[in-house]
């Protein structure tokens, strides 16, 4: 954005234009609430925002917040989100994601971006269930939790942090959707670090998760920040701690390496957005020679 | 008199066949003739039996000839299977030290002994290549000094070396066939002036006709037929801006297009049969998000993973009617390299006017063809972008309704960041402002409002072409990529007597229905000439206009139609 005088960004520009379809208690509130409070804190206007998302509750998150948004297919964030930033560089471009949708659904896209490493922010806002299609296991759902579609109880859960940190990306998070002042902050580094930031988000959802409620966490839940001499460029670390899942669950940055982004690979950082050039049929006039 | 000469090459994969049909046709095309090569090859990278055609003519050619005037013979499979097409008085080259036996059938023969020619005179055994197209054409008593130009060119980035080896060989080839030649073997092909037109091939025409449309975003997974045109896109790349990226399934690929178009740059996937199935998802959120994207479905024979180098026109239904829900889309089939440039531009317009998928339907036979074609005229390419705000209205704050109701369906598009006006599309149903509603009167309002688009695109589609003949009989109905063979057919059979009209589709939705039934009215038997099994344009027709075919000729064997095929067929089954 031109560094004209701008106006000050207050949380009234995040106002919600429409009406939530989310159960009251949910903990994708706290995530919203999170969300605006970084976005205000970061003095981004909601025009300078591209909010992009799947399919479930999570990906509802950007209808009710205001930015320019794009809420495609279950499982695609991903893809529709890295194109956007690379056409048009200037603009801030955040994909909300639930962990079905993230992980399940959009397993393959989320490998490779993270391999790519965009610059943009994925924010996963892990239940350990789907949502929207109203209970059935994720791909992090605690072994042995039964559903109706898994009576015989989830088979093992797949540490997605851990695959993450595998695959060398260069921003891993996590945070507590009961803990919106840590949340936010994590989320403002996330918008700030130059490539790809996964942000994922331990969300209580009261209607299909009876075990992973607030309790559950508030129990386990620590904050890396606290613990002496942890270093979150030590990959090795990093490694163990994205393991870690049971008594005790780290939040905070768990991962940080930067690294060159696809938007410097491609040669589209720092430059004029692609979106912006002219169409000029006669620039390829020389291209027709080669074929004479 | 006209010229009309079949040259066919054959070899094993990896052996340069495709390599002696360019340079054949590049060397045809600057001596003044029209020239269509197409090429059959089989899907391995090395070994097998692949073969390339050119056929040289002095009228405008599009579509392939069975039967051969000469076979330049890499291999001994070649002479096994290929002598029994060769035309009285034609002619095969080989290498007798390398096939062993000699081609005893009635037809002329040069035997040349093409590598040891490439290792003493040139001192590679890599310039085989063109000790064979020299040989051919010092059979014809072809200029050499303009094959000489084409290898300077083809050869020239490697170096001087290799220019000078090559054309060491070519000297070499050129001397022994003429001084082999056959007494009986008497045909000549004269050069004349170049015509200044382009050799250029499906593929590469419709990456062109992207360039020059603007399109800013490719994203794309390697797929035959198609994968030519994101090769060519991704070399001009970073010289006329254009991001192309290679996706990790063509399932990323659409949705990069379609995130990329909801940005506001022109964007396009290409892709084949099995890769539009994974994107058929993300063409129904284009549909849905009135999203532009075009989209180049490279047919080749099905199902699943068919005949992967072969040619088939077996997807025009799946096109027409791939995606859940209802939405408007374009659909055009080029029927050559000229027609897919240009139906290519026309494809973006219509994506961007109408804010809706476009897809262009190739196959095999079109896509991997070379064309001889008068240099497109970049001045009249027009570049339509559609209803779009101004950066001031966009930046006018107040609610911005990106799906407002209008009487064309079109709503005026902001990009994300154009101005302060919030842009917010979703792939559920939607209110005017973009937002997530489920009330039965907001979705009938915008079903409607979507599909009032169809009829703005009815109006834009280009008309069938029709190619009259007083009286006739038939009316031979076909689309895209067999054009050529059937108005070939149309020709043959007036010479046996039967008079047949051409009809010939290359925008195929919304059906040109009206102007169509005009034109059936009338006692002419119809008859649908097709590449697929089952009649697909023939059931297309029926059910836009009722009529139906009164006969169909297939060719579903992964070989391309041919004027000699329909001919055949026709006086089997239809006469
Ligand atoms: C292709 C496809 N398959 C299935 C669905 C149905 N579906 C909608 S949301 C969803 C799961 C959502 O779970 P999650 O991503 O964890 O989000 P949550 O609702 O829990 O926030 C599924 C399977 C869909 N919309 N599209
Ligand atoms: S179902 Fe769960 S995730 Fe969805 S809104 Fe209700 S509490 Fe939240």
């Amino acid at each position: 954005m031109p560094a004209k005088q701008k106006e000050k960004v207050t949380i009234d520009d995040y106002s919600p234009a429409s009406e939530s379809a989310w159960c009251p208690g949910c903990g994708n509130f706290g995530i919203l609430r999170s969300v605006d409070k970084a976005l205000v804190g970061l003095q981004l206007a909601p025009h300078e925002v591209l909010m992009v998302s799947g399919i479930g509750q999570a990906a509802k998150l950007p209808h009710y917040t205001r930015a320019n948004v794009f809420n495609g297919l279950h499982g695609r964030p991903l893809p529709a989100a890295l194109a956007a930033k690379m056409v048009n560089t200037d603009l801030v471009v955040i994909a909300e994601s639930g962990d079905g949708d993230a992980y399940g659904e959009g397993g393959n896209h989320f490998l490779h971006t993270v391999n790519r490493n965009p610059n943009l922010t994925y924010l996963v806002h892990n239940n350990q269930v789907y949502g929207l299609t109203k209970g059935q296991a994720s791909p992090t759902t605690d072994l042995g939790f039964t559903t109706k579609m898994n009576p015989d109880g989830a088979w093992v859960a797949m540490h997605p942090l851990a695959v993450a940190v595998a695959c060398d990306c260069s921003f891993i998070a996590r945070g507590f959707a009961g803990d919106i002042e840590h949340l936010a902050d994590l989320i403002a580094q996330g918008v700030k670090h130059k490539g790809f930031a996964l942000i994922e988000i331990l969300q209580p959802c009261v209607s299909f998760n009876k075990k992973n409620t607030y309790d559950w966490y508030r129990e386990r839940v620590y904050k890396l920040e606290d613990e002496k001499g942890y270093d979150p460029g030590d990959r090795a670390a990093a490694f163990q701690k994205a393991l870690e899942w049971g008594d005790k669950i780290p939040t905070g940055v768990i991962y940080r390496n930067e690294r060159e982004t696809f938007d410097e690979y491609v040669g589209v950082a720092g430059q004029s957005p692609v979106m912006k050039e002219k169409l000029d049929p006669k620039s390829i006039t020389g291209l027709l020679k080669d074929f004479i | 008199m006209s010229t009309d000469l079949n040259i066919l090459v054959g070899g094993e994969a990896g052996q340069g066949v495709q390599s002696v049909g360019s340079v054949l046709a590049r060397a045809m095309m600057r001596g003044g003739y029209e020239v269509f090569a197409d090429q059959d090859f089989e899907s391995r990278i090395r070994g097998g039996n692949s073969f390339t055609r050119v056929r040289i003519s002095s009228d405008p050619v599009q579509s392939p000839l069975e039967k051969a005037d000469m076979v330049v013979a890499l291999n001994a499979e070649t002479i096994d299977l290929h002598l029994s097409e060769i035309r009285g008085g034609g002619i095969i080259i080989y290498d007798g030290e390398k096939t062993g036996s000699k081609p005893d059938k009635g037809v002329l023969t040069l035997d040349i002994p093409i590598e040891k020619i490439a290792e003493e005179k040139a001192g590679s055994l890599r310039m085989t290549n063109t000790v064979a197209s020299a040989a051919a054409l010092g059979l014809l008593d072809y200029d050499l000094e303009i094959l000489i130009g084409v290898l300077r060119e083809e050869y020239g980035r490697h170096g001087d070396k290799v220019v000078e080896g090559n054309i060491k060989a070519a000297k070499a080839g050129y001397e022994f066939a003429q001084q082999h030649r056959p007494k009986d073997y008497t045909e000549r092909l004269k050069a004349g002036k170049s015509s200044g037109k382009m050799l250029i091939s499906g593929n590469e025409a419709v990456a062109l006709g992207a360039l020059a449309a603007g399109c800013r975003f490719v994203a794309g997974y390697p797929m035959t037929p198609s994968t030519p045109i994101l090769e060519y896109l991704a070399d001009k790349g970073r010289e006329f801006r254009v991001l192309v990226i290679q996706a990790e399934d063509e399932i990323s690929a659409i949705n990069m297009a379609v995130g990329a178009g909801f940005t506001g740059a022109r964007s396009m996937v290409a892709t084949s049969g099995g890769g539009f199935c994974l994107m058929v998802e993300g063409l129904s959120l284009a549909g849905m998000t009135e999203t532009p994207v075009v989209i180049v479905l490279g047919q080749r024979a099905g199902p699943s993973t068919g005949l992967p180098t072969r040619t088939e026109q077996g997807e025009l239904l799946f096109a027409l009617h791939a995606g859940h829900g209802e939405f408007p889309r374009f659909i055009a089939a080029p029927a050559n390299a000229e027609e897919a440039f240009w139906l290519t531009v026309k494809a973006f317009n219509m994506a961007e006017k109408y804010q809706s998928p476009a897809i262009i339907l190739t196959d095999h036979e079109m896509a991997d063809s070379y064309y001889t074609v008068t240099p497109f005229d970049l001045d009249a390419v027009v570049i339509e972008r559609g209803d779009l705000l101004t950066d001031k209205e966009a930046n006018k704050a107040g609610e911005y309704k990106r799906y407002a109701y209008t009487k064309s369906g079109i709503s005026p598009r902001a990009f994300p960041g154009q101005g302060k006006a919030l842009v917010v599309a979703d792939s559920d149903e939607h209110s005017e402002a973009g937002h997530i509603i489920e009330d039965a009167e907001t979705r009938r309002l915008m079903v409607e409002k979507r599909m009032r688009k169809h009829e703005g695109l009815q109006k834009e589609v280009g008309e069938p072409a029709f190619h009259h003949r007083e009286k006739a009989k038939f009316n031979l109905i076909g689309w895209g990529s067999s054009r050529g063979a059937i108005e070939e057919a149309a020709c043959l059979l007036e010479a046996n007597g039967v008079s047949a009209c051409v009809i010939h589709f290359n925008e195929l939705w919304p059906f040109p229905a009206e102007v169509l039934v005009k034109n059936l009215a009338g006692v002419a038997k119809n008859i649908v000439i097709e590449s697929n099994a089952t009649g697909q344009l023939g059931r297309l027709i029926r059910t836009e206009t009722s009529i139906k075919m009164d006969g169909h000729i297939a060719r579903y064997d992964g070989r391309p139609l041919s004027a000699e095929y329909i001919v055949e067929h026709f006086e089997r089954e239809v006469a």
